[in-house]
């Protein structure tokens, strides 16, 4: 009887430690966690920028670079561009990098952005199954081959969240005749999602899409997708780079939030963006202004 | 994908070679969600106590309220959390969006109402028990309830795998409230879902093998220590 007594005191006294020593670990995990973001706050800073450029591993190759030249960490908010804008928007970020001018030069003009540089181009591409049930494949003219699709009533997935690829994409389809609004939910399919998820859709389905051409080169999951259209003026790709205004939110990081854009700017950043490739391939061809 | 043992071994391989990103995206899963569970814990158990032993009018309006906030969706969540610490939000001057503390206060959320829901239907069970109990010993209703938590602690652990189950498996509050940023906010879930829209499905599959034997290694440790403890406690 004794010797039950005491083993449950044993037993509770176990309990008991590791209920403290839970208890510890509960109460670093919350102090702890915000201490170590502020103090990494003063040396890092927070970019809101698309998919494309994180899931080709763009960042991946050249944040190091910058990174061991300044001592400066970037971190990476990668979404859609309407979000990336939206974010920046509310104060959550200290630089943007996106593709979307129209809307960057809103951003500026509307005093939540200090000023926007071109950084470097892309295109985009037509893709679409390799049976070609819209015979889209080889042509130069993107809204004809969009018109083709939409005549042929061709399954096509759409981004359909409001990103740069959407927003180029809806441009090409109102130079088509804007005839993919009507068909929603038919031959027309608004993904409401990324682009990798959007290719892994078109790829199931056997379905035409919009794509970046840095996201697909990189993309593992093409199947039967090819490349049908590609080389229209009209699908030129441009990406601009901006720091959020300090005068609007004031904890912005602008010193160090300045030194990543003039890094990318300068000879060195445009350098880096070009010696990115992906199996053999440059995906970026950076096109800043001299001097900018 | 179609080959099954190519996946598995390459999930092994990963963990084998060793990559520092992976053990620390593992760390901070298990610390994000443990931490979460903990507090959901803390919350969670004493308002289902309660909820089991106080008689009020609305009870079981509350009762089915929290019920139904175990279904809560994380997007909703992550958006919910995203809009206060936002630095336009009415908490943004902590500068906690992207954080793994954001993370936690976001899974937190999602914890709760299962731990409270699940640990309410224990107690209330075993109150039922004790009724006679209790009236002939005419105890306060602190005693009451700590009599109730203690003796279903092991029912409990239940309900906190329960918890832990949700917390580690989400990807949508996490994604908007963590930005699955490199070497920073990234979890097990944020990594399956980028590596899925790169394309790397086998990659992201091998990442979903390691996250389950993770939960279940959870799972296993709990069970042994309640196991240990039960046979202790009725030697």
């Amino acid at each position: 009887m004794i010797c039950l007594v005491r083993l449950k005191s044993i037993v509770g006294s176990a309990t008991g430690v590791a209920g403290a020593a839970f208890l510890a670990f509960l109460l670093s995990a919350l102090t702890q966690l915000p201490g170590s973001a502020a103090l990494a706050a003063d040396n890092s800073i927070l970019v809101q920028s698309t998919t494309s450029t994180q899931n080709s591993g763009l960042f991946a190759h050249i944040l190091p670079l910058f990174e061991t030249q300044t001592g400066i960490k970037v971190k990476v908010v990668a979404v859609g561009t309407g979000q990336a804008l939206k974010n920046a928007r509310n104060g959550d970020g200290d630089v943007l990098l996106v593709h979307a001018k129209a809307a960057e030069q809103k951003f500026v003009r509307g005093g939540w952005g200090v000023k926007r540089f071109d950084l470097m181009y892309n295109d985009f591409v037509i893709v679409g199954p390799a049976n070609d049930p819209a015979k889209i494949a080889g042509m130069k003219d993107a809204p004809a081959a969009l018109a083709k699709i939409a005549n042929a009533h061709a399954i096509f997935a759409s981004r359909g969240d409001n990103s740069g690829t959407h927003k180029a994409e809806l441009r090409l389809w109102k130079l088509a005749g804007g005839a993919a609004a009507a068909a929603r939910g038919s031959w027309y399919r608004e993904t409401g999602s990324g682009m990798g998820a959007t290719l892994n859709i078109a790829a199931g389905i056997g379905a035409y899409a919009l794509t970046d051409r840095a996201t697909w080169l990189s993309f593992n999951n093409k199947r039967d997708l090819r490349v049908l259209v590609e080389g229209d003026k009209r699908l030129f790709n441009q990406y601009g780079v901006m720091l959020v205004n300090p005068a609007r939110h004031k904890h912005v990081n602008a010193k160090q939030g300045r030194a990543f854009i003039n890094w990318l700017l300068s000879d060195v950043g445009q350098s880096a963006i070009a010696g990115f490739k992906v199996k053999g391939r440059q995906l970026f061809f950076p096109n800043a202004a001299p001097g900018s | 994908m179609s080959d099954d043992s190519s996946v598995l071994s390459l999930a092994l391989r990963l963990l084998a070679t060793g990559d520092d990103n992976l053990y620390a995206i593992i760390g901070l899963s298990m610390r994000v969600s443990l931490a979460a569970v903990g507090l959901g814990c803390l919350l969670g158990i004493p308002l289902g106590a309660a909820l089991a032993v106080l008689r009020f009018p609305g009870r079981t309006v509350v009762t089915a309220l929290l019920n139904s906030f175990m279904g809560l969706p994380p997007v909703v969540v992550g958006l919910l959390i995203y809009l206060l610490l936002s630095r336009s939000g009415p908490l943004g001057f902590l500068g906690l969006l992207y954080t793994p503390s954001a993370m936690i206060i976001a899974q937190t959320l999602l914890v709760t109402p299962i731990v409270a829901a699940l640990s309410r239907q224990t107690i209330a069970d075993l109150n039922d028990e004790y009724a006679e109990l209790f009236r002939s010993l005419d105890l306060g209703l602190a005693a009451r309830l700590g009599a109730l938590i203690r003796d279903g602690r092991y029912s409990l652990m239940t309900a906190a795998l329960a918890g832990f189950g949700r917390a580690i498996a989400e990807v949508g509050a996490v994604m908007i409230v963590g930005g699955n940023i490199a070497g920073a906010t990234r979890v097990m879930t944020t990594a399956i879902a980028l590596e899925t829209s790169k394309g790397e499905l086998a990659l992201a599959i091998a990442l979903g093998l390691i996250l389950i034997a993770l939960a279940m290694a959870v799972n296993l440790m709990v069970l042994g220590l309640n196991n240990f403890a039960q046979r202790r406690a009725y030697a």
